[in-house]
């Protein structure tokens, strides 16, 4: 139901006007290509980022540098640095 | 694809997983209220790879699984009118009320059609203005701000032959009368990853502090999954309560605050039925003040009536994380996805479904 997976800006237009020219972005997923709204996001995206598409909205925009964070954290986690003491997630 | 196959890396879901073997010292049981970690984890095999001592229960996070049957035969009755065309989500399309299911009205003739988006529903109604187009409005947080932009649209193009049949619920409320019940025992909730991008990671905060419950958000990829769980086995084991937000990537604490201003903007808490739960106060939403025409309960007048659940179906029990599916007498004999009774069966994402489709007869 609330299936949403991230997808790849590939442009973004109008947003000129809420009413008659709403954001929209062409995105891509693994060569699949769709037109969404960007009337809920609230950071405007750029060709390159990627969104989390809900339904044919965007519903949030994601973060590359905290992505990476994490993934870096799993990774040490995964290498089991002896007696080091992390916290696994932000709170 | 970018930020998901690195969230695969099968070295990196090993490691993850021998490290909650590591922490896990006692039985503990966790509850996911997400029809799409439900589905992850069955898809990914988890429970495989995770320790015996770690009790996975699913929770009422299934949208479609939770709307009761007296709504659905009114769902039913609407799309029966020869003046409506009735656009729903697929998975709906399938769930028996207490007589017969939208499927079957649509057998009869009605016009019902899947949408993939409440937009796509708008456009149905600019094609025919002699119908009234009525939206069924099944979700969760992630799905309602949609549905609020969808209505938001319809006023200011004014397309007068658009309504929803509200039947939209929030999470919180419901999740806290979960916990009023002692007897579910949880030690810890993975708390929905798509729900808290709309409602930050700061809408769960009450669980840990109000009802003693380690919290941990997580995103849907196995290694997200796992990071969560391992978040929770801290917790648990230093006996601490917090929400951890272990979905940085996509949600923050705050949530997205446009999506909800647009929500506040156009519908307004009422107190909502659901399956297996019951009556729950400020649970679901109507369309307020100048938006409420948009409501086709108004429009049209509907009462719905409270029909008991199918006999011998115990997807009540099962949404509260209280029975498994294989204690249902029903599952995998009288109850199959090919002829279901209980919405836990038909949702792609129901507990019983996902049981079914893996192969779990009994774990």
């Amino acid at each position: 139901m609330c299936l949403a997976i991230p997808m790849k800006v590939i442009e973004t237009s109008g947003g000129t006007d809420s009413l008659t020219d709403p954001p929209v972005a062409i995105v891509d997923a693994d060569g699949i290509r769709r037109k969404v709204r960007l009337d809920l996001v609230d950071r405007m995206p750029g060709p390159g980022d990627y969104l989390i598409i809900h339904a044919g909205f965007a519903v949030n925009c994601l973060d590359a540098r905290e992505a990476e964070r994490s993934l870096e954290l799993m990774n040490e986690i995964a290498s089991s640095v002896p007696h080091v003491r992390h916290r696994t997630c932000s709170n | 694809m970018k930020y998901i196959d690195e969230y695969r890396n099968p070295d990196l879901v090993r490691s993850l997983s021998a490290e909650i073997q590591r922490k896990i010292t006692r039985p503990v049981r966790i509850m996911e209220v997400c029809g799409t970690h439900t589905m992850a984890i069955f898809r990914h095999g988890l429970r495989r790879i995770l320790p015996e001592k770690l009790y996975l229960v699913s929770g009422p996070g299934c949208p479609v699984c939770v709307t009761p049957p007296g709504l659905i035969d009114a769902f039913c009755k609407v799309a029966g009118r020869r003046d409506v065309i009735t656009a729903t989500f697929g998975d709906m399309i399938r769930v028996p009320g207490s007589s017969g299911s939208l499927a079957d009205a649509r057998a009869k003739g009605a016009d019902i059609r899947i949408v993939y988006s409440p937009a796509d529903a708008i456009q149905i109604a600019r094609d025919n203005p002699e119908k009234l187009v009525v939206f069924i409005a099944i979700g969760f947080e992630t799905t309602i701000p949609l549905i609020a932009a969808s209505i938001l649209q319809a006023y200011r193009e004014d397309i007068n032959n658009f309504c929803i049949f509200p039947a939209n619920k929030v999470m919180p409320p419901a999740l806290e009368t979960l916990m009023k019940d002692t007897s579910l025992n949880l030690d810890g909730l993975l708390c929905p990853g798509h729900v808290s991008i709309i409602t930050g990671s700061e809408a769960f905060s009450f669980l840990a502090e109000d009802y003693g419950l380690s919290c941990a958000i997580a995103g849907f990829e196995p290694a997200d999954i796992l990071l969560a769980i391992l978040a929770l086995m801290e917790q648990i084991n230093e006996g601490s309560y917090r929400v951890d937000n272990c979905y940085t990537r996509a949600v923050t604490a705050a949530g997205n605050l446009k999506a909800r201003e647009l929500v506040q903007e156009v519908f307004t808490p009422v107190d909502s039925r659901w399956r297996g739960l019951g009556t729950i106060a400020g649970s679901g939403l109507v369309p307020k003040g100048k938006y409420a025409d948009f409501d086709v309960t108004r429009r049209l007048a509907i009462q719905v009536s409270e029909i008991d659940e199918p006999p011998g179906c115990l997807c009540g029990e099962i949404l509260k994380g209280m029975k498994r599916p294989s204690e249902c007498p029903l599952f995998g004999k009288n109850c199959t996805p090919s002829a279901p009774i209980g919405p836990c069966m038909v949702s792609n994402e129901g507990t019983c479904a996902a049981w079914y489709r893996f192969g779990v007869e009994s774990i």
